[in-house]
């Protein structure tokens, strides 16, 4: 294993009385990444990092930390990783900061100052001495990051740490991952169901369907590897449609109930809208189309096959 | 592990639960010793009623010593329940509270964590059978007086109260190892479910079956008696014969100590290889 690699499955799999749910997944994160992992719902996502976070025994395979078995040297595979699996869950009648401790402890040991600053970061700082049971949803998600952040690992595991926020909560965390990644040197694994906010962070991904990985790699690469075309909006519809049938760069038009699907380059949208303009067409909408979502759901809804 | 077994003691000693049953003690103990204050004499009479056809009892029999010793009684049921609230709560309420994926993802053996949470149990249970033995003969003695202890056991025998204090002391640390078996029965049965309701329902079920099998006086059971842990749970009693029987103590207590260390192990066997899917 390369010591640029610090996460590595090797033919990990699980099964659980009728079937898998992971299988023969190798998956490489390399120090510095931010690791997207995505799937839909059931994909086998959060029993992945249950097995990477050793809450699940793998059924075969292994997964290796910093180049250190997690089946046989588990202790040293763990110093420098820190998690947050689904939603955060502590100890409600205790403080923050006993929650913390009690976490600290786990690691051999923390200081007051350092519980406190990983409670400032994530913006806990003024409640540190609150119960956990007032916190509201959003509170016990930035608690979920600092705990996982306490120990200042190397690696930190988040496992749906937008899940249940509102849209400012989901900007907060996301501009927190940033600034772990960058200012930090974090390397991040993270998974998610919403896609839009891993697009948002991720330097490499990983999509796993069924329990199997379908791709992985860096995620300008498999971007550009996946389907791309314009939805586009406007009246009149006649003229329109007529317009766009005649310009070069619009490979393919398809009518659609509210407007036209294009197949076409995005640099070319300039083009287009000029043109549009000159031709007195009132313009609704020009959406591109090349997310990680579409890419996403290109795969999902072929049953998982590129 | 002193930090490990440090964390456990905030864990368990801030959570209300725990209190419950020294709440419990803390109420119905001074609640049966002042109802005894009141009625105690005519406890007494209905008690030796047919004894004083044939003997003269002088002296104060009714006194703090006798009220501490069938206090004791509470041992059989009402004490294991209390205690199975916490030890049945000590793993199961991790799963509960979904806390074990905070705990169980950090470089710590899982086999150290879980002997932190006994060492936790082990504290607590002995803790709580001590304070129901101090609240019990610490307020019974001022309130109903001092004297010798009048014990009915295949016959009747009074023991002088200089021989008390000792007797009182082992008699409740051989309650506390034996409540040990019970608790480590709930952490056992803690081991492997995610609700803290369960290993409480399953220890008592244990309790109720046992006592049914050994109270019953049928020739069926009783080649299975030696084999249920609950027929050593008197062990305290041994301790108001006389002479005491050491040699029978010592065998129950090993028998006892047995038992409860074959529960942890099966607890321990279970907790290291638990996938964690709450």
């Amino acid at each position: 294993m390369s010591s640029d690699v610090i996460l590595q499955t090797s033919n990990l799999g699980k099964h659980f009385k009728q079937r898998w749910a992971v299988r023969h997944l190798d998956l490489k994160i390399h120090r510095g990444d931010v690791f997207g992992f995505l799937g839909p719902n059931g994909a086998g996502k959060s029993t992945t990092i249950r097995m990477v976070l050793s809450l699940i025994r793998p059924t075969e395979g292994d997964v290796f930390l910093f180049g250190h078995s997690l089946r046989t040297q588990r202790q040293l595979a763990l110093t420098s990783v820190g998690g947050i699996v689904e939603k955060p869950d502590f100890y409600l009648y205790l403080t923050a900061y006993r929650n913390l401790e009690v976490v600290g402890a786990l690691h051999g040991g923390t200081t007051k100052r350092r519980i406190l600053e990983v409670l400032d970061l994530v913006g806990l700082g003024q409640r540190a001495y609150d119960k956990v049971k007032t916190y509201s949803h959003g509170m016990k998600q930035r608690l979920g990051i600092a705990q996982a952040l306490l120990s200042d690992p190397e690696l930190v595991v988040l496992d749906e740490p937008t899940s249940g926020l509102d849209p400012q909560g989901m900007k907060d965390i996301r501009d927190l991952i940033l600034h772990l990644s960058r200012d930090q040197k974090k390397t991040i694994m993270l998974s998610s169901h919403l896609l839009h906010e891993v697009e948002l962070v991720a330097t490499r991904m990983a999509i796993i369907n069924k329990g199997e990985l379908v791709t992985q790699g860096e995620v300008k690469r498999l971007l550009d590897e996946g389907e791309k075309y314009v939805l586009l909006s406007g009246e009149p519809k006649k003229k329109l449609e007529l317009l766009l049938r005649k310009q070069k760069y619009v490979r393919r038009v398809e009518p659609k109930t509210d407007g036209f699907r294009l197949d076409m380059e995005f640099v070319d949208i300039p083009q287009l809208a000029r043109s549009l303009v000159r031709n007195n067409i009132a313009v609704h909408a020009i959406i591109p189309r090349r997310s990680l979502e579409e890419y996403f759901l290109s795969l999902t809804e072929n049953d998982g096959k590129l | 592990m002193a930090r490990l077994l440090y964390i456990e003691l905030i864990k368990t000693f801030l959570k209300k639960r725990t209190f419950i049953g020294f709440a419990i003690v803390a109420v119905v103990v001074p609640l049966i010793e002042i109802a005894m204050k009141l009625e105690g004499g005519r406890f007494l009479q209905s008690t030796t009623r047919s004894l004083q056809q044939d003997f003269f009892l002088v002296g104060n029999l009714f006194n703090g010593w006798l009220v501490s010793y069938n206090m004791m009684n509470s041992l059989w049921v009402h004490i294991p329940l209390l205690i199975s609230f916490v030890a049945g709560d000590m793993l199961a309420g991790e799963a509960t509270a979904g806390t074990y994926r905070l705990i169980l993802i950090r470089p710590v053996s899982r086999t150290r964590i879980l002997f932190a949470k006994y060492a936790a149990t082990v504290l607590y249970t002995i803790l709580f059978v001590f304070f129901l033995g101090a609240l019990s003969i610490g307020l019974a003695l001022p309130l109903l007086g001092r004297g010798d202890l009048i014990v009915f056991q295949r016959g009747i025998l009074i023991l002088p109260e200089s021989d008390l204090a000792w007797r009182f002391l082992v008699a409740y640390l051989l309650a506390a190892w034996m409540m040990l078996t019970i608790a480590s029965l709930a952490f056992f049965f803690s081991s492997f479910v995610e609700n803290a309701i369960g290993p409480i329902v399953g220890t008592m079920g244990v309790l109720i079956v046992s006592l049914v099998i050994i109270s019953i006086p049928v020739e069926l059971f009783e080649s299975v008696r030696p084999y249920l842990f609950m027929y050593y749970t008197n062990i305290w009693q041994k301790m108001f014969h006389d002479p005491v029987p050491w040699d029978a103590l010592w065998k129950d207590a090993a028998v006892l100590g047995a038992y409860s260390l074959a529960f942890v192990g099966a607890a321990w066997g279970i907790f290291v290889r638990k996938d964690i899917l709450s």
